[in-house]
């Protein structure tokens, strides 16, 4: 199961956040932007104190009740899947969700890079995905 | 620390330098091995076609560009209906060129089947998904259902004709989602003015206004002669959200015309 999504750009800020599931806590819109800056630092730090050179930073991240996956693309904008913790292929899932970010978000001329994501096509071709993945 | 830097996640991926050589020697190879588009037959449709993606970004930064220099809407569609027409005047000459025993069409029907089939299938690999005729009236005052484009009134004493090329999925727009504030807009006003660049090619206009002796002084500009109007509009139907609509309309001359063709 597919909790939900969030998208953080280059800088760190948080340009999308979607919960799949009803029933998830929500938090405050600020709170959402501080859990998407620490992460972002948490990632570059991890990068940092790798022993090897050229590590990735944080990829997965396992709790008791979630995992949480992130996916870094070439220019820095970081996705983050949160799902349950037998949810299978979410690396899949969330190349799929770059692929529709690419088509959607970037070939929108309405949309400016590094701000809020506000695309409906997005949300569509989005929702139409976890659905297929989601349930699988 | 610096948070803002670009990082590789996969480990397994090639290194950028490496990257950057690998696309290097593929890019030398096409220029050694094929001739430039300039030089390629302007027959050959095969292999030439342009990627999506590649006119998608196009497209996006032409809107862009568009956005920063008009003032509302209306501007807007119509600073894209102008780019459209400098596409679609090439566009026929093109596809004139390229059919073996080409003609102009003289006829509003073959015409409008021209633009449905042929233009349709050069541009996006299929014809348009319907042609129909509108209206045709020389009522003072006339009452037009649309879809989406609600009851208009349009008071124009003579005859005027209506036809409608509709697109199901127009390829032009499938990446573009359109803000609240400018519902208004269709992107595909750059088709319709392809549209338009293509009937005016096939002298398609009013022609009343080309007499060639004119009252103007020298010093004022001739006025230009009226295309055939040609209108984007999103007129939705079951199953297919982004149906678009091309409206196009034509004048008495032309109908007066078709008059006088018919056998």
């Amino acid at each position: 199961m597919i909790y939900s999504l969030y998208i953080i750009n280059k800088a760190g800020g948080l340009v999308y956040q979607k919960d799949f599931n009803d029933g998830l806590a929500k938090l405050s819109s600020n709170e959402y932007l501080v859990l998407a800056g620490t992460f972002h630092g948490v990632h570059a730090i991890t990068s940092k104190i790798s022993p090897l050179p050229n590590s990735s930073g944080i990829e997965i991240l396992e709790a008791e009740n979630f995992k949480l996956h992130c996916f870094q693309s070439l220019t820095g904008t970081k996705f983050l899947l949160i799902t349950d913790l037998p949810h299978p292929n979410v690396e899949q899932a969330l190349r799929r969700i770059y692929d529709i970010y690419g088509d959607f978000v970037m070939k929108n001329p309405f949309h400016t890079p590094e701000m809020p994501i506000r695309s409906e096509m997005f949300d569509l071709n989005l929702q139409k995905l976890i659905k297929n993945v989601g349930s699988g | 620390m610096d948070f803002g830097h670009v990082q590789i996640n996969d480990p397994n991926a090639p290194a950028p330098n490496q990257r950057l050589s690998a696309a290097s020697s593929a890019a030398d190879s096409r220029y050694t091995r094929g001739k430039s588009t300039l030089e390629r037959s302007l027959n050959k449709t095969k292999g030439a076609e342009v990627s999506l993606s590649a006119f998608a970004f196009m497209f996006s930064e032409m809107l862009q560009y568009a956005q920063k220099r008009v003032q509302g809407i209306q501007d807007l569609e119509r600073k894209l209906n102008e780019f459209g027409y400098r596409v679609g005047i090439r566009m026929l000459e093109l596809l004139v060129w390229r059919d073996k025993n080409s003609k102009r069409e003289t006829r509003v029907l073959s015409v409008l089947y021209f633009v449905h089939t042929v233009v349709w299938k050069n541009l996006f690999g299929k014809p348009a998904d319907s042609l129909e005729k509108s209206t045709e009236n020389d009522d003072e005052c006339e009452w037009l259902w649309c879809g989406a484009i609600s009851k208009v009134t349009w008071k124009w004493g003579h005859m005027v004709r209506f036809d409608m090329i509709s697109d199901n999925d127009p390829l032009v727009s499938r990446y573009i989602s359109v803000p609240k504030e400018l519902s208004q807009l269709n992107c595909n006003a750059f088709v319709a003015g392809i549209v338009e660049a293509v009937l005016d090619g096939c002298q398609f206009y009013n022609q009343q206004i080309l007499t060639p002796f004119t009252p103007f002084p020298l010093s004022t500009p001739l006025p230009s002669p009226q295309p055939a109007r040609v209108t984007a509009h999103t007129v939705p139907i079951d199953g297919f959200p982004f149906r678009t609509t091309i409206l196009i309309k034509l004048d008495r001359e032309i109908l007066q015309r078709e008059e006088l063709l018919k056998p």
